[in-house]
């Protein structure tokens, strides 16, 4: 396991280190970037502001997919919405293909723990909407959609409505609908956190798989470690708030492609363990037990 | 469970069909076994006779088409611009804040109680009874119109805005269709209201319509007409809220077990 630094402003260094990417020596393209970013709101209740995100800089390259964990309330959703343009952060700048965010923009596209599926419109439509607003064609935003809901075995269901969906398959038309708009880079908060656990991991491997043969990039949020582990090249963890990264470490296992495959490397379990060792995980109930037993 | 669901119906229409029936019979002989003057409450056959008299000689179709006329024209309009303030206020909370006091004032005010002014101002017309009818309707539409627009899901608004979606196409995919479905309650108590609306109207002041047929039959101590009024009126306004049932089920066809929930 590599446990390394804060070293976001230096690619070339962490390509280095990379085994699975040595084999081929690309000029690296930086799809995502923060740099600087920190992110204050007015506090409910009128004065004074509450600092959400402190000097935050990552950078994600072309078809990799990273991780944001941390604590609840550390600033993960608001780099998403940072990220999506639907937010300006208070400083610092974001950039989506070298280009700065200023406001929504086709390249990203981003996917809720809700599938926010409308409950008018049949699944087809649905997975429509996106390349609907951005005014495609109608022809080819439904051989569009048709060809995802086939990938994603729902061909049969593209005429059904949201409600007569299980969870699972709703938040698979979601993420069609997010990969309907072809983005470079897809924002995923959460994506399947309301669905049951053997769901969770078939919709993470068929993500997992997607992101791979589309070679998608692809920042993922989440409270699951091993979710982080088994989807990720790299994960980077964060703070308390006001939110910042403590630590980057990159997942040198095989199989992105198939975190079913990947759950079976026992390597897992030691990224997992050193994430909780990094969040603290259980480390206040221990420090209270311990002060319990010296009164 | 279809066949318990469908028992379940057979047996609910077979009662409501006994509870008619004993209803009519009640009427009919109820009032000679309790002797209760026929002036008071006229049994179902003097009703009926009565319904063939006014239809033949008191022009009951031309009043009952007055009434219609003036309910349709009131509920639409009102329906319309009740849609319409809440859209606009649901996008503009400024207006709102600003309009609000003035809403919920004419809000309270009882609309009927507008009625003799409306005569006033238009004379013996169509139009008082319409107006009332607009302004009676305008609110349930309005409010609810208004708090569909305001409680839209954000992390919607939000979805259709990471698309790129302008402010009309967020409102068209996103607002006007979330507000259906309480756009719809607020039509159904709409139409229902209108009719309540129209009648006050004509009761104040006119010679058309059921309202008139009504203050008449009163005025001649014509028990048996009144009766054939409220019946006329009852059903004007059952139809009026079918219709609205009837368009809801197909804008609204989307929604779960619509058909099971009855009227």
């Amino acid at each position: 396991m590599r446990a390394i630094g804060l070293i976001t402003n230096r690619p070339a260094q962490q390509s280095a280190i990379r085994s699975d990417r040595c084999l081929r020596p690309m000029p690296e393209i930086v799809r995502l970037e923060y740099r600087n970013v920190t992110m204050r709101f007015a506090e409910t209740g009128g004065r004074g502001t509450l600092t959400a995100l402190k000097n935050v800089s990552f950078a994600v390259r072309d078809g990799e997919v990273v991780s944001l964990i941390g604590p609840s309330g550390c600033g993960k959703s608001t780099l998403l919405n940072i990220g999506s343009g639907l937010s300006a952060p208070s400083e610092g700048l974001a950039f989506v293909d070298g280009e700065k965010v200023e406001g929504p923009n086709a390249h990203v596209a981003f996917m809720l723990q809700k599938d926010l599926l409308l409950p008018w419109r049949t699944v087809t439509e649905n997975v429509m909407l996106g390349v609907e607003i951005q005014g495609h064609a109608t022809v080819e935003r439904r051989a569009r959609a048709q060809q995802l809901l086939a990938n994603f075995n729902l061909a049969e269901f593209s005429n059904h409505y949201p409600h007569q969906l299980s969870g699972g398959m709703r938040q698979r038309v979601a993420l069609a609908r997010t990969l309907a708009v072809d983005p470079h880079v897809l924002l995923l908060d959460e994506p399947f956190s309301a669905v049951d656990a053997q769901t969770r991991m078939v919709l993470q491997r068929e993500l997992a798989q997607t992101l791979k043969h589309a070679g998608k990039t692809a920042l993922l949020i989440t409270h699951d470690l091993s979710e982080a582990v088994t989807l990720s090249d790299r994960v980077l963890v964060m703070s308390h708030r006001p939110g910042t990264i403590i630590e980057e470490i990159v997942i040198d296992l095989p199989h992105r492609e198939d975190p079913i495959a990947r759950r079976h490397d026992l390597k897992v379990n030691d990224f997992v363990a050193h994430l909780m060792d990094r969040l603290d995980i259980g480390h206040d109930t221990v420090v209270k037990q311990a002060a319990g037993q010296s009164a | 469970m279809s066949d318990a669901r469908n028992t379940q119906i057979r047996n609910g229409t077979l009662a409501s069909v006994a509870l008619l029936i004993i209803f009519l019979a009640a009427w009919q002989w109820g009032p000679g076994l309790l002797n209760i003057p026929s002036f008071v409450v006229p049994p179902l056959s003097m009703v009926v006779t009565e319904f063939g008299h006014a239809w033949q000689y008191d022009h009951l179709m031309l009043h009952t088409g007055v009434t219609v006329g003036e309910v349709l024209a009131g509920f639409i309009i009102g329906s319309l611009l009740g849609a319409l303030m809440g859209y606009l206020l649901g996008m503009s909370p400024t207006a709102e804040f600003a309009l609000s006091p003035y809403i919920l004032a004419l809000q309270i005010a009882p609309k009927v109680a507008f009625a003799p002014l409306f005569i006033l101002w238009m004379g013996f017309t169509v139009y008082p009874k319409i107006l009332v009818a607009i302004l009676i309707v305008f609110f349930p539409v309005m409010v609810n119109v208004l708090t569909s627009v305001r409680n839209v899901d954000p992390d919607l608004i939000n979805l259709a805005r990471a698309f790129k979606a302008t402010r009309a196409q967020i409102f068209w995919k996103i607002e006007f269709p979330s507000s259906m479905p309480p756009m719809f309650a607020g039509l159904r108590i709409g139409s229902t209201l209108a009719v309540v609306g129209v009648v006050v109207g004509e009761l104040v002041g006119g010679n058309k319509g059921l309202g008139y047929l009504l203050s008449l039959g009163e005025g001649q101590a014509d028990t048996p007409m009144v009766f054939v009024s409220i019946v006329m009126l009852t059903l004007v306004g059952g139809i009026a809220y079918l219709g609205v049932i009837l368009t809801e089920r197909q804008v609204l066809h989307y929604l779960p077990a619509r058909a099971d929930r009855g009227l």
